[in-house]
């Protein structure tokens, strides 16, 4: 059966649209392009941070010394932008929705719920109790389980159905969130404002320390998911077509949420809810390389959110001279940015 | 050989499939024809394994469907269902491509792309190859569906309802092409078709389903006769002999 197509095939031109990710020799060009300017925007913003308002002048040793203090923010938002980038893409893949983002799943819900417990139950110390390389991996691994319990159970038992499992998710995060405002409203005020600190995302809420497990777990899990690029373009095609091209669908769709579960709690557990940043990436990425190919998105979805976050921190602290929230800019100039390119392109 | 033994499926204490017994020989057009909800969407699925069965087996040229790995199945059979929503934007020649995943788990070689080539050129796509699919009409885009599957290159092709929203001429060709796939190319088609002059005229034999069950399998000359059509359809149908065959007229 191998070779019933046996006829000759006519001759291709060399110009002829090919099968690869991206079939012309423009639409090379324009990808070559974008990479090149989100690279040179990301090294703009990174060194802008570094280096704007420093006292010391460039290349000195004092230079180096402030420079270096704000080279965590740097790495934190690194950090985040690939975690958010490539754990919202993937997920969008697999559950072949380009609506939702993996922050449905309670991730962020949960966070607020074990931030506000903590306080409630410990006051102002509970904030500094959380705080540590071991609560911080603890917090990690209660959002996974959490999120592979959920999984684990929705998908391979009696229902199998990832609707139900999105629906679920959306309850649970939403049961939690009740949870935690009630447990607010219970708060004394001063509590309240340490408290409310932690809920809004912010690059300084992260310690160094974090990042020695932060990164190298962020940078193994993304790269796992990359090297299923091709597995996760199949899986973009839906359940019955993944499954006739041979995609064990159910195996993939688990492992995928997984692998995004953990790259998703790290963000949080990092910076706090970012809830915009991931679908706001994954959208302009999608319109930005204009492929399928999960080995060409992923690259630009990671240098997209350096360059959201990392503008929206310089704009932030050197534009309107506010330090925080951050996830006002983000929301604020993303969601034009969002409603721009829809409108000039007319489809998502 | 696709062989159905006592296959069921539970839908609901009233509702069930089966159960079917069914053994069809390799080569040709086979149409699965019979009234809504007969169970032939269920059963194609069912042998093309994106459903689960409640109860017996089906073995596609001896392999287990529910037992043999999907990447190692997916080189004997695919199956193409009705609707199909891709969340990704891809040219026809992309989506072809993917039907060459079994084989070069995404790593496309040169002799993928000639294969590529020659599916399309055979469904008449070759002029449209770089065009995205939503750029295309509905006729056009089950054509790139019917090449993705074909150049999966799998001795078994399971298709539901290709003729859907495809207008008289369409129809035809894709009947043509299928015809020609199944003849020139050898594969085994098996086929869910709505209309039974169609079936009669392109298919080699005819399936017919009601109930759950195969109530009748054989020739188009076995099946297309008043008397079977009367009873799977439970409409009276009279056959009269058209200028290219039997033609059944029901309305």
């Amino acid at each position: 059966m191998a070779d019933v197509l046996s006829r000759p095939a006519p001759a291709r031109p060399a110009d002829a649209p090919a099968s690869g990710p991206l079939p012309t020799v423009a639409a090379r060009r324009r990808y070559t392009v974008v990479v090149v300017v989100l690279a040179a925007m990301a090294l703009g913003f990174g060194f802008g941070l570094l280096a704007w308002a420093n006292p010391m002048p460039v290349g000195s040793l004092g230079f180096w010394r402030i420079a270096e203090l704000r080279a965590t923010n740097l790495v934190t938002m690194g950090v985040v932008a690939l975690c958010q980038a490539v754990a919202t893409v993937s997920f969008q893949t697999v559950t072949t929705n380009r609506i939702l983002t993996p922050s449905i799943m309670g991730f962020e819900a949960l966070y607020a719920a074990i931030q506000t417990t903590a306080v409630y139950v410990l006051g102002v110390t509970g904030i500094i109790a959380l705080q540590g390389l071991p609560q911080f991996v603890l917090q990690v691994v209660v959002m996974v389980a959490f999120s592979a319990l959920l999984y684990g159970w929705l998908l391979t038992g009696r229902f199998g159905n990832l609707q139900i499992m999105l629906l679920i998710g959306i309850i649970l995060g939403g049961g939690l969130r009740s949870v935690s405002s009630f447990m607010q409203r219970l708060l004394t005020p001063s509590e309240f404002d340490v408290l409310t600190a932690r809920l809004f995302g912010n690059v300084s809420n992260a310690d160094p320390q974090y990042l020695l497990v932060g990164v190298p777990v962020a940078l193994v899990v993304s790269g796992v998911l990359y090297l299923r690029s091709h597995r996760l373009n199949v899986l973009a095609l839906g359940r019955e077509t993944s499954l006739n091209l041979g995609v064990n669908h159910r195996r993939e769709l688990i492992t995928v949420l997984v692998l995004v579960s953990i790259l998703m709690a790290i963000s949080t557990a990092l910076v706090g809810p970012l809830t915009f940043l991931g679908f706001l990436v994954a959208t302009l990425s999608y319109q930005l390389a204009d492929t399928y190919d999960h080995r060409l998105i992923f690259p630009v979805a990671a240098l997209t959110g350096f360059v959201v976050l990392s503008g929206a921190y310089f704009v932030m602290n050197h534009v309107f001279r506010a330090e925080g929230v951050v996830s006002v800019i983000i929301e604020l100039v993303g969601g034009t940015v969002f409603l721009f390119v829809i409108v000039r392109k007319g489809r998502l | 050989m696709i062989r159905v033994t006592d296959v069921i499926k539970r839908y609901s204490s009233e509702v069930a499939i089966g159960p079917v017994d069914l053994t069809i020989e390799p080569g040709g057009i086979i149409a699965l024809v019979g009234p809504n909800g007969a169970g032939k969407s269920t059963l194609l699925t069912m042998m093309g394994r994106l459903l689960g069965m409640d109860g017996g087996s089906i073995s596609i040229a001896g392999h287990d469907v529910a037992r043999t790995p999907s990447r190692e199945l997916a080189t004997i059979v695919s199956i193409l269902r009705q609707e199909n929503h891709f969340i990704t934007r891809l040219t026809v020649r992309q989506l072809v491509g993917f039907g060459r995943f079994p084989y070069s788990q995404g790593r496309l070689t040169p002799a993928d792309e000639q294969i590529i080539d020659r599916a399309i050129s055979f469904l008449d796509l070759t002029g449209l190859e770089g065009r995205y699919l939503d750029e295309l009409s509905g006729g056009q885009r089950q054509r790139a569906y019917v090449a993705m599957v074909l150049a999966q290159d799998t001795e078994y092709v399971l298709l539901d309802e290709p003729l859907n929203n495809l207008d008289m001429r369409h129809s035809v060709a894709m009947m043509r092409h299928l015809h020609d796939a199944a003849h020139t190319l050898g594969r085994t088609i098996v086929i869910v078709l709505h209309d039974i002059n169609f079936a009669c005229q392109y298919a080699d034999r005819l399936c017919a389903m009601k109930d759950g069950r195969v109530v009748a399998f054989g020739t188009p000359e076995e099946i297309m006769t008043s008397e079977v059509l009367t009873d799977v359809f439970e409409t009276t149908v009279e056959v009269i002999d058209g200028p290219r065959g039997r033609l059944a007229v029901y309305y």
